[in-house]
């Protein structure tokens, strides 16, 4: 029997396999890469049992139609996109995405067009068996870095999966889709605010941007107000990370997304903090953005916080609710928020939701 | 000596040991780095060297600006400016007039003959400042004051990989066909880029390239040798 994979029926317009980059070889000019919306990426992989970091397959716009061939897989879809099961001899059925389904040999899983973001993923339990490059399964597609021959999903391929069936237990489901937040993105300014005037800076954030069709994987162009320099856009080429915004000498900034190049020229007037990149890496064209400046320390704190609220969101996964059946999940969390004492649990604690969801199995 | 820290958000910060691209602000930049990478503060995810700054990435979810921030200023007490000595490369490079399109423009745009331009460059050591743009993209100086020219106004859509280029004081080689606004003046048949060797780049910075010289007949059968994966690129490695 051959080894176990999912078949590539059709590729999608642009799907391609990410962890959460490639990190540790800037030095050589090699882009980190990884996933646009790692947020994402975590949860799929905790639907399905896999370690952080575990590679999954990122699908921008359509996605592609994948058939099981292993005598079953457990699959997990995050992010705003339809999916649908054919299964030989029964009709066509819808799928949700936010959590776990076990498939069969045969299943073709067809994943549809990504809508209210730029991505979605899709991990399977156990991860794909591919063969890491420099540590990681990021693929960078500009210069053909990373597994597939560093290129998207390709028509007829294979991707190989570590495991030939799906792990005991039952499918699992988030209790609902993570919120990302809204309000401006918040940056930091620098490294090189001091090359812009005092107006630019203020103009940049106060002012609404839209993403330009010129957006992809290395960046978002963005229209709106011209920024000016104090002097020349050029400065001697230095580091880039993802969410540096640097804007060249037209005025029109640039915000550099997982693929942007390790260094370059131009000053860059902020940087998009970490907690906030999950949502940039969803933005697509015509998607508005308006930036507000925190400090380092803000910054931090922020992301410690939605490292914990990442946290309870996976412990909140339980598994998916039979159809008709007393939604007793449903039914505590009322009791808690009306601030009953929870009986059902026996030992008279007032369980906050927190704790309600670290008992989630 | 002023050391400048600048901020890249909550992920990075770079320090920062000059404005200019010389080699006395960059063996700083490189001592610093090495440093580091001995030390490897927690939560240090990785530091990359460029011409006059040093950018340290961190994990905010581990660490804090703060907490890498001492770890940094404790081995700046420490970094001289003498960075561990890098290669000596000896890379083949063929100013044939067909895969050095700008060669002819270039040297009659800066009043030289061919020949003396082909001289000057090929009679200088370089030095690896940093690498950028691209896997394996050496940015090398300092480039004869007499072959200065700013990039070309108009960047060509496709540079051929090995392209042998030079603007303002510095000079590369293309590892992949690439957008690119430098002036093209010959060829290098060895792959800089080659993803099945174990490090797939094959210079560093901090390391030093000498360009020789050989004839189109050479190129070619060393682009052949290449191309078959039968050239070890070691044997470019001067001897100490």
């Amino acid at each position: 029997m051959s080894a176990p994979c999912l078949t590539i029926v059709r590729p999608g317009l642009f799907a391609t396999i990410q962890d959460l980059g490639r990190f540790g070889h800037q030095e050589l000019g090699m882009p980190v890469a990884g996933a646009l919306d790692p947020i994402a990426l975590r949860l799929a992989n905790a639907l399905v049992g896999n370690p952080v970091g575990t590679a999954g397959v990122e699908i921008a716009l359509l996605g592609p139609a994948l058939k099981v061939e292993a005598d079953g897989v457990r699959v997990a879809v995050v992010g705003p996109m339809a999916l649908s099961l054919e299964r030989e001899g029964e009709s066509p059925q819808a799928l949700e995405p936010h959590r776990s389904h076990t498939l069969a040999r045969g299943d073709v899983l067809k994943l549809g067009a990504v809508s209210g973001a730029a991505v979605a993923y899709l991990a399977v339990a156990g991860g794909f068996a591919l063969e890491p490059f420099l540590g990681s399964l990021s693929t960078y597609v500009r210069a053909g870095i990373g597994p597939l021959g560093g290129k998207p999903l390709g028509d007829g391929g294979r991707l190989p999966l570590n495991r030939n069936d799906a792990p005991p237990g039952t499918d699992v489901e988030l209790p609902e889709p993570p919120d990302y937040g809204s309000g401006p993105v918040r940056v930091v300014l620098g490294p090189q605010e001091d090359r812009f005037t005092a107006a630019a800076v203020e103009t940049f954030l106060s002012a609404t941007y839209r993403v330009g069709k010129d957006a992809d994987r290395m960046g978002l162009r963005l229209d709106g107000p011209t920024l000016a320099h104090t002097g020349s856009a050029d400065i001697p080429s230095d580091g880039l990370v993802t969410g540096s915004i640097q804007v060249p000498g037209n005025g029109q900034p640039i915000l550099l997304l997982n693929d942007h190049q390790t260094a370059g020229g131009y000053a860059k007037i902020a940087t998009v903090i970490s907690a906030d990149l999950p949502r940039v890496g969803r933005l697509s064209p015509g998607g508005a953005l308006s930036f507000r400046a925190v400090t380092v320390e803000e910054a931090e704190a922020i992301r410690r916080r939605q490292e914990q609220t990442i946290a309870a969101w996976v412990r909140a996964i339980r598994p998916v609710r039979p159809a008709g059946g007393v939604d007793l999940e449903a039914l505590y969390a009322e009791n808690l928020v009306s601030g009953v004492v929870d009986i059902v649990n026996g030992n008279g604690d007032i369980l906050n939701r927190e704790e309600m969801c670290g008992r989630a199995p | 000596m002023d050391v400048r820290f600048t901020t890249a958000g909550d992920t990075a910060f770079n320090v920062e040991f000059g404005e200019g691209i010389d080699r006395p602000t960059n063996a700083r930049v490189m001592a610093l780095h090495a440093r580091l990478k001995t030390a490897a503060p927690p939560g240090l995810v990785e530091t990359v060297p460029t011409f006059r700054s040093l950018q340290v990435v961190y994990d905010p979810a581990v660490t804090s600006r703060r907490e890498v921030q001492a770890a940094v200023e404790a081995e700046l007490a420490h970094a001289g400016d003498a960075p561990a000595e890098g290669s000596l490369w000896r890379l083949p490079v063929c100013y044939d007039a067909e895969l050095g399109p700008d060669l002819a423009e270039l040297s009659a745009s800066l009043g030289l003959s061919a020949e003396r331009l082909i001289d000057l460059h090929g009679s200088t050591e370089y030095f690896v400042y940093m690498l950028g743009f691209m896997p394996g993209f050496a940015y090398m100086g300092d480039l004869p004051a007499e072959l200065e020219k700013p990039r070309r106004s108009e960047p060509r859509v496709r540079v051929p990989a090995g392209s042998v280029a030079t603007a303002g004081r510095l000079t590369t080689v293309y590892p992949w066909e690439s957008p690119g606004g430098w002036h093209l003046i010959g060829r290098c048949p060895v792959p800089l880029y080659d993803g099945a060797r174990p490090s797939p780049v094959l210079l560093a910075a901090g390391d030093r390239v000498r360009f020789e010289a050989v004839d189109r007949a050479r190129f070619d059968a060393l682009s052949a040798e290449a191309a078959a994966g039968r050239f070890d690129p070691d044997t470019l490695r001067a001897a100490p």
